[in-house]
């Protein structure tokens, strides 16, 4: 299975080296550095190479190469899926996923290593297991660390390993019980020119962050799950109970986690919020170019458009931008030639203009195309907080309680109507909230 | 080290300074002394270079006494090796610290250890006993660990000691334990391929496994030690299927992908022409009893095998999973394996992959790019989620638009081609020049809009980049071959830019169609010809060689205007630089300028040369990647990975279904007692999930069900509520449980009428009901129909429907008197409370037990022993028959001394009878003598040791006088194991814990079978299966009587009649399995002879080989 992993920086320097098995010259990078070179952007270099003994596969992340050397055949999204976990991981204990931070957290990233492979093989990946095993660095454990010689690695094997839930931790403690759902609805699509929708689709996720004392057995149930046509869930979530009822029943992980991806059927019209109207173009003669763009809200329901940002990938030529924005600030970072406007809250009374000139490299062609845009937007909605309605009826031995939601959130209509807990006492704090955001929203001019 | 770094950040970075300047402090006092140190010793040594001093330095801390030093030096090293700096000088300052108590110190030592024990092998020895010494410790995290580092270290020495370790761990309580050993196989294959054999009887014993936690990991070693041995997943292959929801995703796929291999070895092909499926019948998939259904109305069609059908549906829900790798790994066990028509199931989670990462768009993308070439209407629906957008890496962008021109047809290809005017214009001009190949594509497979892509790509002509010219020219090319009638305007369009095109291929491909279409532009070809003959020196060499070859053929065809066009540049190209060059034109030359030498060839050259050229065929670049199985390195890579396994085609006829029956349930104490919660005996059952409906209707019917019947008993509510807990996978888990609900339910019903309840009562209805479940699975009859009398009821919870007649027929064969008898105990028991499903037991049980002290063993009336006979053999082929058990001499051990016991002894012997209660169960006789001068009252059979075993006890002697005995029969399924059975002789004030530790020899029971079948059946046991070893017998022992005599009296076996005098053959099988024992001893000297014992179960055989061997060496 997976041999070994470099983890190499932006600028070409093998920072990180572990070996499962016998060890691999790191010349082997050299394939992939030749490949980086024919490449023009760091995402274009193929995931998987070919080198006369090895098969090298990369991950690009964070702006960083997790590379791994294969000597025999696997299936590579195994170790793709794998080494974006090891990247997720990474993130998760030290808030950032970064060369500087990896380099100074080098034994602990090598514990961790360690512990999630096993010649080779997946052995732990489950982050609440790792966390059992190594504890996340903290400043006070770090200083605590130093004073008594005490370490951060767990001695016993962490009960998950073992158990039916090897998500969740044992002895999970917490004075304040709380259980947030965030659904988040992403809007992929692709306008023309004209603005009339080439593609658009809704896909969501819902993010938790769980903090329940004991061994919690939640359910969550839908007003229409009708709408949801593929899903993926969290290993928690049980299969058989969705299959027959459509309702997620699930004992949670501790902490943050993403409990399930949805993809919402292409037969609804998806609702696009906002419209563009743009007009970029450059002149036969001389050397620049007009831009000009104008956002305004389309079908909202009268939520506010919130984060607004356009950013726009410019033709090489394009040597620099002199605008004028109405609201917001623009950019332009000439290396990569993005263009950045960010624009905030979008008021519909007085819509958010972008206009001026773009000068081009002298002597440069006309740019054959007009660059497109890709925006991104966040309607935020404030679902259930303050104090839900519990109903809770005692059983002899369970406590169950439910809150009811009655909220319309804008995408799709998706919406959580019950949230209950089996099997433990307390009446936790229970909220949901509704976000649509922008995806891979390209308008194409 | 310096202050400056470390103030990015306010607090963070405060503090990390703070301890930074600590460490430098700690660390400068250390050099400070060992500087100090240095000096006092060597005084006259120059200092070495820094970066030794720096190690120098480390080894004083690793030295040192005090833990926070040589952690810290630890620390540092780890830094070394992560960098990829040396640190092998170290070596033996770290090694000491192998056995530190340290837990952290002591993991950053075998980092360091595996990572340089193979360069320094002496020295790594020095740690070998310290893993040896953890091996055998308590806590299993320290064995685990223990056997990970051991197994890590390559160092050829330690190979015994590995095999040693591995062969331990996988018999470890822990399953945790078991997975480390699963990986250590591995690593021990890897270091050393020469224990493939002892490894891979390992990977057999791993395989039956029945912990979630090992599956994955055994089978990963499967596929890497001997993935050719399929042979040994057949007994597994159920189980596998059954365990693979609850299994970790990792192991899901490398298991999914192994059962694809399975698959395609083992079961016919569903993708028969004849095999029509209607519509109807994929939804009839998942409703119970389908399939036996289909069977009848469609014998002649193809049926699927019921094993085949388990996989696809257990496969299915892990299409859901979040992990990429299991996704695909489904799909592309569907692809592979299922029907076609249900190969649409995995379309949209593998378009729900597109929206991951980067580099898994890139792998999906491959792979639907192969299934469209195939399968346009799987992925037709989804045409737009395969748009290019402006932000994909290019590779991604490629890939889409390979997809979108798979997907292509009349009836989207106006769509896709206005897409395709998009894409041409990206600034990716890389990509552009893809879209015009595959412009060129979506052409050739659909004439309807040749033309309109013809246009489209001459509009592009008149692009201003040139790599768009460049591969417009190319694929119009291309096009113009396909049909070259009436398209001399766009030729002449071409020779129009030709002077604007500077890149060579759209150059040459252009003087190529002049040339090949010369007679339809004859007043151009020429003047081209002119231009070419003006620049030809500057050109590249494939437009020289373009030019030569037009130059030919207008020579050809219009040698007034071009002979002395053609003859300069003929010229020109004899002196070129290039031999390439050089020699076309030679040869050229040669064919079409008429001389002396070149003779007959000179009258075919305008044959030769104007021939009509087939047009090229225009294809995706995925066309024969579905020689690769889908989802592998080798299929992402387009060459064949080392390592990889080839899919078979499927086979014409399946080969043998019943070689995944599985018999034996082994008991689950081994795998389960650290989880927790001990699972249920998990049954192998195809039909569970049908079970699993019902019990999903019944938990939907009403929200507080569940709470109200564990109102009811106590010990259902915790059986519910760990369903619960591990209700999300653990499916096969639930399905034990679930069909233990429905056979269970009629019993439940009375239990209701009873209304008292004993709080044993539920505990022992899950046993046996459980223990129901299983035996059905046996016999693949489905859940056991119940009769509806009483007693025909309580014996189907340990007794199948055969049995029950038999049965039915004994109660009717037996005298009044015992029937009346029978009443009475019936009468008693209900007294007693005791659970009905005793009843008909207890009968038979009073046949059995001869009036007290009568120790003989055969008392029962021969006509029920002719009927036992029948019972026992309800599942056994007729070939081989298990035989009346052939009286040995009977040993007698001792189970309770009369001094430990207060007055009651207790012995037993082994009664060589197939057992009364169940056919799995081994006979045992306990005779219990009552020696004290009181009377002992209620002498039962309390708690028993290992969970899950299953005792058939004897009634309860409510009394034994002094002096008196009693013999008593039971059955204990020992599971072909000689695990001792423990349980609690009990009288009514006392409690006495026996143990009952049965030798190999009398977990069999003989058989009969010709000699034939003997060879036929040993010839199935070779190789893993067969033990055999050189015995040297004692001289009593030589005569074929003798040999039987000690056979027998070691092993519960049956004689083979064989022909050859020095040959000895015996039969048995195992009582819990039913496993063949085959036993052959052949004379070779007076004193030596070779016995060799087949079967397979391996253990049983080296244990019955040593018992076997004792006993013949003894006189």
């Amino acid at each position: 299975m997976i041999h070994s992993l470099f983890l190499i920086n932006h600028s070409g320097d093998i920072f990180l080296e572990k070996h499962w098995k016998s060890v691999v010259s790191h010349s082997v990078c050299d394939y992939f550095f030749e490949a980086k070179e024919k490449a023009v952007d760091p995402e274009d270099v193929p995931p998987v190479l070919q080198t006369p003994h090895h098969y090298l596969i990369t991950v690009h992340r964070d702006q960083l190469f997790f590379l791994s050397v294969v000597q025999t055949e696997v299936p590579p999204l195994f170790v793709i899926e794998f080494l974006h976990r090891v990247a997720d991981t990474f993130q998760d204990y030290f808030g950032e996923c970064s060369e500087s931070v990896i380099k100074d957290n080098v034994v602990t990233v090598y514990e961790l290593l360690e512990e999630m492979l096993d010649n080779g093989f997946p052995l732990a990946t489950e982050s609440n297991i790792l966390k059992e095993l190594i504890r996340p660095p903290t400043i006070l454990r770090s200083v605590v660390n130093t004073l008594t010689g005490s370490s951060n690695v767990g001695d016993t094997l962490p009960t998950g390993q073992l158990s039916t839930v090897p998500w969740r931790r044992a002895d999970v403690k917490y004075t304040n019980n709380e259980a947030y759902f965030d659904v988040i609805e992403e809007i992929d699509a692709i306008l023309d020119k004209s603005g009339t929708t080439v593609f658009a689709e809704i896909q969501g996720v819902i993010e938790a962050c769980v903090r329940l004392t004991g061994m919690p057995d939640l359910t969550m149930s839908f007003m229409n799950p009708r709408l949801l046509d593929d899903v993926s869930f969290h290993p928690c979530v049980r299969f058989k109970r969705w299959e027959s009822e459509r309702t997620l029943s699930f004992i949670p992980p501790d902490g943050h986690f993403t409990l399930m991806n949805y993809h919402v059927s292409s037969q609804n019209p998806v609702a696009i919020p906002v419209y563009v109207k743009q007009n970029i173009s450059f002149f036969e003669s001389g050397p620049c170019g007009r831009l000009d763009i104008t956002i305004g809200p389309k079908q909202t329901m009268g939520k506010t458009v919130e984060a607004l940002m356009v950013k726009i990938h410019m033709p090489k030529a394009v040597l620099s931008a002199n605008l004028t924005a109405t609201q917001g600030n623009y950019t332009y970072d000439l290396p990569n030639k993005l263009l950045i406007w960010d624009i905030g809250k979008l008021n519909p009374q007085k819509l958010p203009n972008l206009k001026g000139i773009l000068s081009l490299q002298a002597g440069a062609a006309k740019p054959e195309d007009n660059p497109s845009l890709n925006i991104d937007l966040r309607i935020q909605q404030v679902a259930i907080s303050g104090s839900p309605r519990f109903v809770s009826t005692y059983n002899w031995a369970t406590v169950f309680s439910h809150c009811s939601i009655c909220f319309s959130p804008l995408c799709t209509g998706l919406k959580v109507s019950r949230l209950e807990m089996f099997g433990e006492k307390y009446k936790p704090f229970k909220g949901v909230k509704y976000v649509t955001k922008a995806g891979k929203f390209q308008v194409r001019t | 080290m310096d202050v400056g770094f470390s103030m990015r950040s306010e607090a963070a970075g405060a503090m990390r300074t703070a301890l930074i300047s600590a460490e430098n402090l700690q660390l400068t006092l250390k050099t400070g002394l060992s500087q100090e140190e240095q000096a006092l010793t060597h005084t006259g040594r120059s200092p070495t270079e820094t970066h030794k001093a720096g190690n120098e330095d480390l080894k004083e801390m690793l030295e040192s006494n005090k833990e926070s030093l040589k952690l810290e030096a630890m620390k540092r090293v780890v830094g070394l090796i992560a960098k990829g700096k040396n640190a092998s000088e170290l070596f033996p300052a770290v090694v000491k610290n192998v056995a530190s108590k340290n837990i952290e110190l002591k993991k950053l030592v075998y980092v360091y250890l595996v990572r340089y024990a193979e360069e320094q092998q002496d020295l790594a020895l020095l740690s070998i006993s310290t893993f040896q010494r953890a091996l055998k410790e308590p806590n299993q995290f320290i064995r685990a660990s223990a056997l990970r580092v051991l197994s890590s270290i390559r160092v050829s020495i330690i190979v015994p000691v590995m095999m040693l370790a591995i062969k331990e761990a996988a018999a470890d309580m822990s399953p945790y334990v078991r997975k480390t050993a699963a990986h250590a196989i591995q690593k021990l294959y890897s270091l050393d391929p020469d224990q493939k054999e002892q490894l891979i009887e390992v990977i057999e014993k791993l395989l039956k496994d029945k912990s979630t936690l090992v599956a994955g990991s055994v089978v990963v070693a499967f596929e890497e030690v001997c993935p050719d041995r399929i042979d040994l997943i057949h007994k597994n292959y159920r189980k596998l299927c059954n365990l693979l929801v609850d299994v970790e995703e990792w192991g899901q796929v490398v298991i999914i992908s192994m059962l694809t291999r399975y698959a395609r070895t083992q079961f016919t092909s569903p993708w028969k022409e004849g095999a029509m499926f209607d519509e109807d019948n994929e939804t009839a998939f998942y409703e119970s009893n389908s399939e036996e259904k289909k069977d009848q109305t469609e014998a002649t069609a193809y049926v699927m095998d019921p094993d085949h059908r388990l996989l696809l549906r257990n496969t299915k829900p892990l299409l859901q999973s979040r992990n990429t790798a299991v996704v695909m790994s489904v799909a592309q066990l569907y692809w592979h394996v299922a029907p076609k028509h249900e190969v649409n199931i995995v379309t949209k989670s593998l378009i729900r992959l597109l929206r991951s990462h980067r580099e898994v768009q890139y792998i999906v993308l491959q792979n639907i790019a192969t299934m469209s070439i195939q399968r346009k209407g799987m992925f037709e629906p989804f045409l737009k989620s395969f748009y290019v957008r402006s932000t994909d890496a290019t590779h991604i962008k490629t890939l889409k638009l390979e997809i979108l021109t798979n997907l292509a047809n009349e009836a989207n290809i106006s769509t896709i081609l206005r897409e395709f005017q998009t894409y041409v214009k990206s600034q990716d001009k890389a990509f552009a020049a893809a879209t015009i190949q595959a412009i060129g594509r979506c052409a050739t497979d659909i004439s309807e809009v040749t033309d309109t892509c013809l246009s489209g790509l001459v509009l592009l002509l008149s692009n201003r980049d040139e790599t768009v010219v460049a591969e417009s020219v190319v694929v119009i090319k291309k096009l113009l071959q396909t049909r070259p009638t009436q398209h001399s305007d766009i030729i002449r369009h071409m020779a129009k830019i030709f002077d604007n095109i500077s890149v060579s291929m759209a150059r040459a491909s252009i003087l190529w169609l002049m040339g090949e279409y010369c007679e339809r532009v004859p007043k151009i070809a020429p003047d081209v010809l002119r231009k070419m003959a003006k620049t030809f020196t500057a050109e590249e060499d494939i437009v020289k060689l373009q030019t030569v070859n037009l130059a030919a053929k207008l020579y050809l065809t219009n040698s007034k205007q071009t002979k002395l066009l053609t003859q300069y540049i003929l010229n020109l190209g004899k002196y070129d630089q290039s031999y390439d060059i050089r020699d076309r034109t030679r040869f050229i030359r040669q064919l079409i300028v008429p001389n002396e030498k070149s003779g007959a060839l000179n009258k075919y050259a305008r044959r030769i040369l104007l021939a009509p050229k087939p047009a090229p065929m225009l294809e995706s670049a995925f066309k024969d990647r579905d020689r690769f199985q889908l989802g592998t390195l080798s299929h992402s890579i387009n060459s064949k990975a080392t390592g990889y396994q080839e899919l078979s085609d499927w086979p014409a006829v399946a080969p043998d279904q019943s070689v995944r029956n599985v018999e034996v349930i082994e008991p689950v104490q081994e795998s389960a007692p650290l989880v927790g919660k001990t699972k249920k005996p998990k049954s192998d059952a195809k039909f569970y999930s049908d079970d699993e409906e019902e019990k999903e209707e019944k938990a939907s019917e009403s929200g507080s069900s569940d709470s109200s019947s564990s109102e009811e008993s106590g010990s259902e509510s915790e059986e519910q509520s760990s369903e619960e807990s591990s209700e999300t996978s653990s499916d096969s888990g639930k399905s034990s449980s679930g069909s233990e609900k429905s056979s269970s339910e009629s019993e439940s019903e009375q239990k209701k009428k009873m209304k008292k309840k004993t709080k044993k009562a539920p505990q022992k209805k899950s046993k046996t009901t459980a223990a129901a479940s299983s035996d059905s699975d046996e016999n693949g009859n489905g859940p056991v129909a119940q009769d509806s009398s009483s007693s025909a009821q309580s014996s189907s919870s340990s007794e199948t429907d055969s049995e029950d007649d038999s049965e039915d027929d004994s109660n009717s064969d037996a005298p009044p008197a015992q029937q009346k008898k029978k009443s009475d105990v019936k009468a008693k028991t209900k007294v007693e409370e005791k659970s009905k499903t005793e009843v008909s037991l207890l009968d038979l049980d009073d046949f059995c037990p001869a009036p007290a002290n009568a120790p003989k063993p055969a008392v029962i009336s021969p006509s029920l022993l002719s009927d036992l006979e029948g019972l026992s053999l309800s599942n056994v082929s007729s070939a081989m028959q298990v035989t009346t058990p052939s009286f040995g001499p009977v040993k007698t051990h001792e189970l309770l001394h009369h001094m430990t016991g207060k007055g009651l002894s207790a012995k037993y012997h082994f009664p060589r009878q197939p057992c009364l209660y169940q056919p799995r169960m081994v006979a045992v006789q306990v005779i219990l003598a009552n020696s004290s001068d009181h009377s002992l009252e209620k002498i039962h059979i309390g708690d028993r040791s290992p969970a899950g075993l299953s005792i058939h006890c004897f009634n309860t002697i409510e009394r034994l006088e002094p002096e008196a005995s009693v013999t008593v029969s039971m059955g204990i399924d020992f599971s072909d194991s000689t695990q001792a059975a423990n349980f609690q002789l009990c009288t009514k004030e006392d409690q006495f814990s026996v143990s009952i530790q049965p030798g190999v020899g009398e977990l069999l029971m003989p058989s009969t079978m010709t000699e034939q079948d003997f060879s036929k059946e040993q010839g199935k046991l070779l190789g893993m299966n067969e033990t055999s070893a050189t015995v040297t017998m004692a001289t009593a022992n030589t005569s074929s009587q003798a040999i039987s005599k000690q056979v027998l009296s070691v092993a519960n076996v049956g004689v083979v009649s064989s022909s050859p005098n020095d040959l000895h053959r015996f039969a048995g099988r195992t009582v819990s399995s039913g496993a063949l024992v085959l036993v052959s001893l052949e004379l070779k000297e007076p004193s030596a002879a070779l016995l060799t014992i087949n079967t397979e179960k391996s253990v049983m055989a080296s244990m019955l080989l040593r018992d076997l061997k004792q006993a013949l060496a003894l006189a």
